[in-house]
């Protein structure tokens, strides 16, 4: 008996705080966000000419030498040359995921040094220079879709920019001081360059 | 390690040193129902919601009651949240257009959501429907913290009354706790998350044409007002795959502290509530200094194992002074990374900013540690506390063993069908950890759904359920789930969580129907450092002996033989 009289306070209640929190709290949110601060909740879309270019918090794949180049990541989705098949497709924002190898993956291993032999390439000035290869640009960020990567990160890359770009190490190296977002307060955080920001910046120089 | 970094940790404990006293007392006049600023605003919600159930708010319930209406509720949850899953297609608010989810994920699913552990067999963006995470996911997030707490408070009531017949209102605790507490807390965490980035919007997506030409598609959604509930409520459960990782749902170091307080928060100020209402704030320090002892040894070995480079990358040529960034973010780096590791499995939260599977061997271990030990440091809200007087029970009872007096705790006495109830609760969770694990390694279907091989697959399979078991939600998240483990770990949810809560329900009844006696000096004080250090010493020994062997198996190997440089 006790069991069949709390099927009404059970049922009702689920229905009254399933409407509360689950339409009208989430619904509410939205249509404030909206009015309050619209950039924002509709994921910080940049634009150019009228077209969205990215968000400001999405990084995006980076591959030309002319451009900084960001994180590995480890996303897959559709083939765009072919949509009924699926396989790697970096900084996927329609499906995060990180690589989840462990710290003993043969497969971390192999691909790591293979895109350190990339970089080695790519990068031949910093390699001369005695630089060693910064950490978060052979390993893959945990979204897959980190926008961000460290100042040394992009101060490795400033000469093969320099070059491809023919502009003088100095500026580059000035535009990326401008770039790094500082901790907050000084230690909250980490400092960080946003990849695609610094592109675009990166566009504006010439 | 950097100075910044412990300085991170050490101002993020001072917060939540901060709001523990300012929350308890909040949660204890809302759980008591006496008068309230919001009262007054939500007062008459709340009496139309008792009109409409037909019930008194002031009427108590014993134990069984208070238990039958927790699982009613339960099963009320369940069949909706699976019948919406299932349903999905048919529902309005689906801009992406995704199909009903398989039964077995839809099953799991449920009851990783009314459990309060919010594992994900899938991934958000790419299974579930916008009126799925909204009406399904951010409402039993409410709820099922909202139950969390209110059982804790059922249990307090237990200590605090004496000679009683009941231990509160199962339905006006949860109603209270909804409307009072997790409901106003979540609106301004919204706003604030919005503010720092995270989409609160009702469109599936944007495309963008990047500058180097190629079509990016971006996945939104209303992800502000879940990310609230995620974190405040201890559930987890990320809108995205990558959770608290993604940038739209954690967008900067400050949104990544503000996550982390909300984490601890509730389960700390619950530690206060406790002292409040047996009549002695110290009693509740006692359980949080215990806590907090707990949390810095997690927190610190997890921050030094992470600090160090994979040596095997470290070989390539491969700045060390990184330390181990492979499924980290940038923005977040190790020291914030290594603590909300560390708060979300203290707590029964699940969210992650970083790929546990991808932690060196000794990092990984620690998030498994702390959830088999059954997340009783600060916890889930409400499991976090009702886990924790589990233990608290236990090291007065070995304090009475060894002095050879009745075991009293809060001045009453603990016998032996309070000890049989806890033992049932104590030992049901490593029955779930370690015989579902050895069955998924030894049969086909449970091996298909590993990523890894060698220690670190043993650790994957490990971790699921001990995560289930223990309501976490968080993953090595290389195990792709298929029908064996969607069916095995949501098993493994509902005994984490009801077999807990029915005994600890059941110690709450019989506590409440004793008398309180006198302390004379011969009582085992519970609010000095000696039961801090006891209790400690009893969370410890009990993981320790039940979980080294595994451990030895799992991560400990994969450590020696990180060192030696074997590859799997």
């Amino acid at each position: 008996m006790t069991i069949i009289r709390q099927i009404r306070p059970a049922v009702t209640l689920f229905i009254c705080l399933s409407i509360l929190t689950g339409l009208l709290y989430p619904l509410g949110m939205t249509a404030l966000s909206n009015l309050l601060m619209p950039h924002e909740a509709q994921g910080s879309l940049l634009t150019s000419e009228g077209k969205i270019v990215g968000s400001q918090l999405i990084g995006q794949n980076f591959i030309q030498p002319r451009y900084f180049h960001g994180r590995l990541s480890a996303t897959s989705g559709p083939n765009p040359l072919d949509p009924s098949k699926s396989g790697p497709l970096p900084y996927n924002a329609a499906a995060s995921a990180g690589s989840n190898l462990g710290p003993t993956s043969r497969a971390l291993v192999d691909r790591v040094s293979e895109t350190v032999a990339g970089l080695k390439a790519e990068n031949p000035e910093a390699i001369a220079a005695g630089w060693k290869i910064p950490a978060d640009l052979v390993t893959t960020s945990a979204s897959g879709l980190d926008p961000d990567i460290s100042p040394e990160a992009a101060y490795f890359q400033v000469q093969r920019i320099a070059r491809v770009r023919h502009l003088s190490e100095g500026s580059v190296r000035a535009l990326i001081d401008r770039m790094i977002a500082r901790p907050l307060m000084g230690w909250l955080g980490e400092p960080h360059v946003n990849v695609l920001e610094l592109n675009i910046a990166l566009d504006g120089l010439q | 390690m950097s100075i910044t970094g412990w300085a991170t940790i050490a101002f993020f404990l001072l917060c939540v040193v901060a709001i523990t006293r300012p929350i308890g007392g909040f949660l204890k006049r809302v759980l008591e129902g006496e008068t309230h600023f919001l009262g007054r605003i939500f007062g008459p919600l709340e009496r139309s919601f008792y009109r409409l159930a037909g019930i008194r708010p002031d009427e108590g319930q014993s134990w069984t009651q208070y238990a039958f209406s927790v699982l009613v509720f339960k099963i009320a949850c369940f069949l909706a949240v699976y019948g919406i899953l299932r349903l999905q297609t048919h529902l309005p608010l689906n801009p992406m257009g995704q199909g009903a989810v398989a039964p077995d994920l839809a099953y799991n699913t449920a009851i990783s959501f009314l459990t309060n552990t919010n594992w994900q067999s899938y991934s958000g963006e790419t299974t579930m429907r916008h009126l799925s995470q909204m009406l399904a996911f951010t409402a039993q997030n409410f709820v099922s913290a909202a139950a969390g707490i209110a059982i804790a408070a059922a249990v307090i009531r237990g200590f605090a009354r004496r000679s009683a017949g009941t231990i509160g209102n199962f339905w006006a605790d949860l109603v209270r706790t909804t409307l009072y507490i997790l409901l106003p807390a979540c609106v301004l965490l919204t706003l604030f998350f919005v503010f720092e980035g995270v989409p609160q919007t009702l469109s599936g997506s944007a495309t963008a044409l990047t500058i180097e030409g190629a079509h990016q598609s971006i996945a939104l959604g209303p992800v502000a007002s879940q990310e609230a509930i995620k974190m405040l409520g201890t559930n987890g459960g990320g809108f995205f795959n990558t959770n608290s990782a993604h940038p739209f749902e954690n967008p900067s170091a400050l949104t990544n502290f503000v996550q982390m307080l909300c984490i601890f928060a509730l389960g700390a100020g619950l530690t206060n509530m406790f002292g409040r209402m047996v009549g002695k704030e110290r009693q509740g320090w006692a359980i949080f200094s215990a806590m907090v002892a707990l949390f810095l040894v997690g927190v610190s070995v997890l921050y030094w194992s992470e600090a160090h480079s994979n040596p095997a990358l470290a070989a390539l040529g491969i700045d060390p002074s990184f330390g181990n960034m492979e499924g980290k973010e940038t923005r977040f780096g190790i020291a914030a990374s290594a603590l909300f590791a560390t708060v979300t499995t203290d707590a029964s939260c699940g969210a992650v900013n970083a790929m546990h599977e991808s932690f060196l061997a000794l990092g990984g271990m620690v998030p498994l540690v702390n959830m088999m030990l059954g997340e009783v440091i600060f916890g889930g809200v409400g499991s976090g506390l009702y886990g924790f007087l589990l233990f608290a029970i236990i090291a007065v009872f070995m304090a009475g063993l060894m002095v050879g007096r009745t075991p009293e705790y809060l001045g009453k006495k603990i016998e032996s069908r309070e000890i049989k109830m806890t033992m049932l609760a104590v030992l049901c969770l490593p029955l779930v950890m370690l015989g579902f694990t050895a069955l998924a390694i030894v049969i086909k279907p449970g091996l298909a759904a590993l990523s890894a091989t060698g220690p670190h697959g043993f650790t994957e399979a490990l971790y699921a359920y001990t995560s289930a078991a223990a309501n976490n939600g968080s993953a090595f998240a290389g195990l792709t789930a298929n029908p064996f483990w969607n069916i095995t770990l949501g098993v493994g949810m509902m005994i984490g969580r009801f077999f807990v809560i029915i005994p600890v329900l059941a110690i709450a009844g019989s506590m409440a129907a004793k008398k309180i006696s006198v302390p004379t000096p011969g009582t085992f004080p519970t609010d000095t450092g000696l039961f801090i250090g006891l209790v400690m010493g009893v969370i410890l020994i009990v993981g320790g002996l039940t979980f080294l062997p595994a451990l030895a198996l799992g991560p400990i190997v994969e450590h020696l033989a990180m060192l030696r440089g074997s590859l799997f």
